[in-house]
């Protein structure tokens, strides 16, 4: 019987492969470690491992090419470096193991690089690296960091940071499983942005074993193990159901009966169009402006400004883009602002709007260019303040879009105490839009980028749901729109769902619009409505999430 | 035996790929080649893991010394890599 594990899907497909483990250090070769008493065999087993990695460097820069097989090509250089095999070979020879000479002769160089200082620090970096495939060479072990393969393969770790995906090539893996994570981790994210299923908050994957044969679901958040034949010929099947599905389902969104959930693009810049129209976006209903500002010495112009904002509006003639005004904080500092006092927790610090009343001027600036590339475009341009928290904050973001003549001032709801007091606040405000990663996180007072968390960082926490039901209906009864801009919007069961709530758009990354389209698709508002009275009912993430499906037999189809 | 002076000119010094084109012209040469920053001690001008510890950075002056019958041809070549802006 094929074992299974489970954990929480969150990026639906099926993806199957042979299982490789994300290592982020080798054990350190043990400091007592001698050799069989064969130095010069040891010896020559030590060299001929540097030469080896030394080659397969070599073979990665050809491939590489660029920048990357320049720092390849170096690299190459220190491991078959003759003064470093000298010392290894000596070491070696005065009774220390291959693995353990290399790692001491290395360390050597290491702090003499190390006492350079930050000059040399990137060098100290890939000297690391040449030791850990070196030293994993030669004990048998993975080599640290995102695997390599040639072929296709399950990417499994404790959970994955930005910094260790950065290295990752899309068309090599099939699938993501993580032991920890939520779906507002950054694993989920990516996942969902590069369409791989995945799979996270699933203990027991760190006994895969390396090269396990693995099926995952990730709709279900099932993980076989070393699977039948029939069970990875059934899933691959509905997998391509229900891509297939998503490919057919084109148009505005709207559910089964007709109801018109308008279904937008999260983007980050220009650059994000061509992806929000292949799959349909009907408009932008995040865009975010921080490009615009970050890593430069000086603010951008108002020239720059209205043309970077132009360029998105003219993309959808008469369709909607609502764009979020700059979200800096303590955690994204902007070179030529002043920088504020460090914070000891910044997200519950000085960000977003909060920033922007200290900074009036960068704001007013931003507006005015965001009315100006309005004005003379068709599209209807709708601008939000993010980490509104109170009535205070929208009557002055409100005040001050007004003044620069912004037609549609909103605000995002994101703070619990925003969604709290969303009836007073819509007094101010043309439209809410709920970003659900930021609701969770501090309704759930559990930081997103913290890893062990994951149960908390999951948007069906049933008081998320309470927020943005409590949101919605505050806006329904002022006769404002409630958009959803946050990850849940591109959960395809979480989408109906939210629908049901009384959310009236939903926008995500452009990857995601076929598949929640076609949920939508199969339901009927009254279905979403029931799931979303059910999901409010339960009392965990979990069973919210089985009540809505059990009310929603159309997405079935899709496998959902 | 030969012997140059240089004055680095790469504005990562000897560092980088400077660094690595070093190494690799010395390696080509089938002289005993070392360098030394100043009066420094020298190293195997072969070895990037010991030309790299020199931090020869832009403005130094390195000394640069072979042996055997391609000796010159090799310091021209070695010299003209450090001297390239």
């Amino acid at each position: 019987m094929p074992q299974t594990l489970k954990g929480a899907g969150v990026s639906p497909g099926a993806g199957y492969g042979p299982a490789k483990r994300l290592v982020r250090e080798i054990p350190d070769p043990d400091p007592d470690a001698g050799h069989g008493g064969d130095p010069a065999a040891e010896a020559e087993r030590a060299v001929g491992a540097m030469e080896e990695t030394a080659r397969d460097l070599t073979d990665r820069g050809e491939a590489a090419g660029g920048d990357a097989a320049e720092v390849l090509n170096a690299q190459a250089l220190m491991a078959r470096d003759p003064a470093l095999a000298d010392d290894v070979r000596k070491r070696v020879e005065e009774g220390a193991s291959a693995a353990r000479a290399v790692s001491e002769a290395m360390a050597v160089y290491r702090r003499m690089l190390a006492g350079a200082g930050d000059y040399l620090a990137a060098r100290v970096a890939d000297l690391d690296d040449v030791r850990d495939r070196i030293v994993a060479r030669l004990m048998g072990a993975p080599v640290p960091g995102i695997p390599e393969s040639d072929a296709p393969f399950v990417l499994v770790a404790e959970d994955l940071a930005p910094a260790d995906t950065a290295a990752l090539d899309p068309e090599r893996v099939v699938a993501f499983v993580t032991r920890e994570g939520g779906p507002t981790s950054h694993t989920a994210i990516l996942a969902r942005a590069l369409g791989l299923p995945a799979v996270v908050a699933c203990p027991g994957a760190e006994t895969v074993a390396e090269e396990t044969m693995v099926l995952v679901d990730g709709a279900t958040g099932e993980v076989a193990l070393d699977p039948d034949a029939a069970a990875v010929e059934a899933a691959t099947a509905a997998s391509a159901a229900r891509a297939a599905a998503a490919a057919r389902s084109t148009g505005p969104g709207r559910t089964a009966d007709g109801h018109a959930v308008p279904l937008l693009a999260n983007i980050g810049g220009p650059k994000d169009l061509p992806a929000a129209l292949e799959n349909g976006a009907e408009g932008v209903g995040l865009y975010r402006t921080e490009f615009l500002f970050l890593d430069r010495a000086d603010a951008p112009g108002h020239d720059e400004q209205v043309a970077a904002y132009r360029a998105v509006l003219e993309a959808f003639p008469g369709g909607r883009v609502v764009v979020r005004t700059l979200d800096a904080g303590a955690d994204k500092p902007l070179e030529f602002l002043p920088a504020g006092e460090p914070e000891p927790n910044p997200a519950l610090g000085e960000r977003g709007l909060r920033m922007m009343r200290r900074l009036p001027r960068t704001l007013d600036a931003q507006l005015s260019a965001l009315a100006e590339a309005g004005r003379d475009t068709g599209a209807y341009l709708q601008v939000m303040a993010p980490m509104v928290t109170d009535v205070a904050d929208a009557e002055w973001f409100a005040a001050a879009a007004a003044k620069t003549g912004i037609q549609h001032a909103g605000v995002m709801i994101e703070v619990p105490a925003a969604a709290l007091r969303a009836r007073h606040i819509a007094d101010h405000v043309d439209f809410f839009s709920i970003g659900t990663n930021d609701l969770t996180q501090y309704t759930c007072a559990a930081d997103r980028e913290t890893a062990g968390l994951g149960r908390f960082q999951d948007p069906w926490q049933p008081a998320v749901l309470d927020l943005v039901a409590a949101s919605a209906a505050s806006a329904a009864d002022a006769g404002r729109s409630c958009g959803v801009c946050g990850e849940a919007a591109a959960d395809p069961l979480l989408a109906c769902v939210l629908a049901g709530l009384g959310v009236t758009s939903l926008s995500m990354g452009a990857p995601a619009l076929p598949l929640v389209r076609a949920a939508l698709a199969r339901a009927e508002l009254a279905q979403c409505r029931a799931a979303a009275e059910a999901a409010r009912a339960a009392r965990s993430p979990e069973a919210a999430r089985a009540a809505a499906a059990e009310r929603l037999p159309g997405l079935a189809e899709l496998g959902l | 035996m030969a012997q140059r002076r240089v004055t680095v000119q790469s504005e990562v010094g000897l560092h980088a790929r400077p660094a690595a084109l070093f190494v690799e012209a010395a390696a080509k040469g089938g002289s005993e080649v070392t360098v030394a920053k100043g009066d420094g001690a020298p190293v195997s001008a072969k070895s990037i893991l010991a030309v790299m510890s020199l931090d020869v950075r832009n403005g130094d002056e390195i000394v640069i010394t072979a042996d055997g019958q391609d000796a010159e041809a090799l310091l021209d070549r070695l010299a003209e890599i450090a001297d390239a802006g």
